[in-house]
């Protein structure tokens, strides 16, 4: 293993460290706002990626690992006082949680019965929220804005002696946590675990015969991948200030499908075009026409186009490239 | 008891319209082995066209329900021809993510040629109701339950005893073979593409008059198709169509009977059911289990 080969992701990632760092300095609240968003479906992203990228297990209903996340840290935050960044570990460990006992009847189903078993999840999800109305507020949701524990509601917070504004330090925050959860994530692919869950991935039966455990790392992958999503759905209501059955709808899910494979499966790099994809294409289809109706055509027909024009997303843009520059 | 009958016979009324779209998913899969997103969008766009020839044109029922048939078979076919074929190579996924696409321009298409409105959709059958030893069946439930048999019937007839049937199922089972013997692969999934559609199109020209038209007609349908499909099997015709069926009653029998249940959790508790199937059986109902090889 040559020098170059982990130098180039290395200085790579702290350029994009450093990108990120020194960006709201240029751009406006709203701006960083939005960012902050690409941020949070960066953190889902890679959750899902590694479930159904890398060991080939397709979720439809992430955006139900999101909800449990994001109505962990409401309730946490509204009924119990907890300050918000606290609610975002706690979030994460208990979809990871849920997400490793999902993963044990999961074991059962494969490929498609998989994909439409979350998706039945995701799309039960606001019914059975809106169920159990005492604890989480039911169709009205829960409002966290002007909360004491929502950092920088009210008053701009001041961090390493920068004043920020509610929007600046959503981005930091979120930015910091995607990166981190970038290199966690690196960490744990690259090596004997990551090998393992493309093993599952390529096939299950060979896996087996060479000693992988499949329920082990299944259900190892349902929870790390769900942990990821709680994370980001934690986040999700940290940065819309207000949680209801309608914040994580079975779109999200599908939504976040699509980031990934616009990104790249199997690809962690390319899953950050995927989430500026996801969080920008609908802005910029309103852009195109505002007549009802239009902006759906023109995401669709990207949708579309982009599927032809680079079926492995922009990981395999961003491969291609590299064969290029090589010769 | 006349309630219970009554209450399964409107049952079995939506689940024929469940059956039909599942039976479409069914037949997609089969052949191009995905689920198609778009088959609830295509399924409204189709409703549409039959709603503006009887309203706008007027057509009557019957002539606009046959042309509406057609146009939807030429669509899937071109839709098949044009967008999915050129994707087939590689990850499955990237089907499936073009029918989320076709989903979405479908839908916005729809929105944007005959706006958002809530439109009413005249029936072919008589509302009223006949009595059948003392249980109140309504004329338009018998209707939609014969049209939706009366195409199953015509479908397995033309699996079973036609040539391009048997051409259809040989490219299911076995594309590369079936190509050796001279069976045109390609025609035969877009050929499963446009009947997939027209079944689509029974579905949602059924559904319509119950439930009002608007674009988002048949998403909610489209997640009753897809538990369907899987409570009977994926990739089994009669699986989709008992599941669909199953599916209606148990949903009406549920929301009617168990309180708990009520209205909001008609839709997880059928999901609950299914997950439940798929544990005991993972490859539903019907479904043949799938044999492994490194």
């Amino acid at each position: 293993m040559s020098r170059a080969r982990w130098l180039a992701p290395v200085v790579a990632f702290v350029a994009l460290a450093f990108l990120v760092a020194v960006l709201p300095s240029f751009i406006s609240a709203f701006r960083a706002q939005q960012l902050a968003y690409v941020a949070i479906y960066l953190i889902a992203l890679i959750g899902l990626n590694v479930l159904t990228g890398y060991t080939g297990q397709i979720s439809l209903g992430h955006g139900a690992f999101m909800a449990i996340g994001g109505y962990t840290t409401a309730i946490l935050i509204a009924d119990h006082g907890v300050k918000d960044i606290w609610t975002i570990p706690i979030a994460g460990i208990l979809t990871g949680v849920v997400g490793f006992l999902f993963g044990i009847p999961a074991l059962r189903l494969s490929g498609l019965y998989l994909a439409l078993a979350t998706f039945a999840i995701a799309v039960s999800m606001p019914a059975v929220i809106k169920r159990f109305e005492g604890f989480t507020g039911g169709g009205s949701g829960i409002n966290l804005f002007g909360l004491p524990d929502l950092t920088a509601s009210l008053t701009p917070v001041t961090v390493l002696g920068r004043e920020l504004t509610f929007n600046d330090w959503l981005y930091y925050l979120c930015w910091t946590i995607a990166l981190v959860g970038y290199v966690v994530a690196w960490l744990l692919l690259r090596g004997r675990t990551g090998r393992a869950f493309r093993a599952v991935r390529d096939s299950e039966t060979a896996a087996q015969s060479s000693g992988v455990s499949l329920p082990k790392y299944k259900t190892l992958a349902f929870g790390v991948s769900a942990a990821y999503a709680g994370v980001a759905g934690s986040l999700f209501a940290i940065a819309t200030t207000f949680v209801n059955p309608d914040t994580f709808p079975i779109a999200l899910s599908i939504l976040l499908l699509v980031g990934v494979v616009v990104g790249g499966l199997g690809s962690l790099v390319g899953l950050i075009a995927g989430a500026v994809f996801i969080q920008f294409l609908p802005i910029w289809s309103q852009e195109v026409s505002k007549s009802p109706g239009a902006p759906a055509i023109v995401s669709g027909v990207v949708l579309i186009a982009l599927m032809f024009v680079l079926p492995m997303g922009f990981a395999g843009l961003l491969a291609r490239v590299r064969t290029l520059t090589k010769r | 008891m006349a309630d219970f009958m009554q209450q399964v016979v409107v049952g079995l009324s939506s689940g024929s319209i469940y059956a039909s779209l599942a039976l479409a998913l069914v037949l997609i899969h089969r052949a191009t082995g995905v689920i198609n997103f778009a088959q609830g969008e295509m399924a409204t766009l189709s409703t549409y066209i039959a709603w503006t020839l009887t309203t706008n044109h007027g057509w009557s029922y019957w002539p606009a329900f046959a042309f509406t048939l057609i146009a939807s078979f030429v669509g899937g076919v071109a839709i098949h021809q044009g967008v999915i074929r050129p994707n087939e190579k590689g990850s499955v996924l990237r089907v499936v993510i073009v029918t989320i696409g076709l989903l979405l321009a479908i839908n916005g298409l729809v929105t944007l040629i005959w706006s958002g409105e809530v439109r009413a959709v005249p029936s072919p059958f008589p509302t009223r109701t006949i009595e059948i030893g003392g249980v109140a069946i309504s004329i338009q439930d018998i209707g939609t339950i014969g049209v939706v048999l009366a195409t199953v019937v015509v479908l397995w007839l033309m699996f079973q005893y036609t040539k391009v049937g048997l051409a259809m199922r040989a490219a299911a089972v076995n594309p590369a073979e079936a190509r050796l013997v001279g069976v045109r692969v390609t025609w035969m999934l877009s050929l499963g593409w446009g009947l997939a559609a027209v079944l689509g199109a029974i579905s949602g020209m059924l559904a319509a008059p119950s439930v009002f038209l608007d674009p988002n007609l048949m998403a909610a349908l489209l997640i009753y198709a897809f538990a369907a499909a899987v409570l009977g099997g994926i990739d089994s015709p009669i699986g989709a169509v008992v599941g669909g069926l199953v599916l209606g009653v148990g949903l009406n029998l549920l929301g009617t009977y168990v309180d708990f249940v009520g209205a909001d959790l008609r839709l997880p508790g059928a999901l609950l059911v299914i997950l439940v199937v798929l544990l005991v059986k993972p490859s539903g109902i019907f479904g043949k289990t799938e044999v492994k090889r490194v």
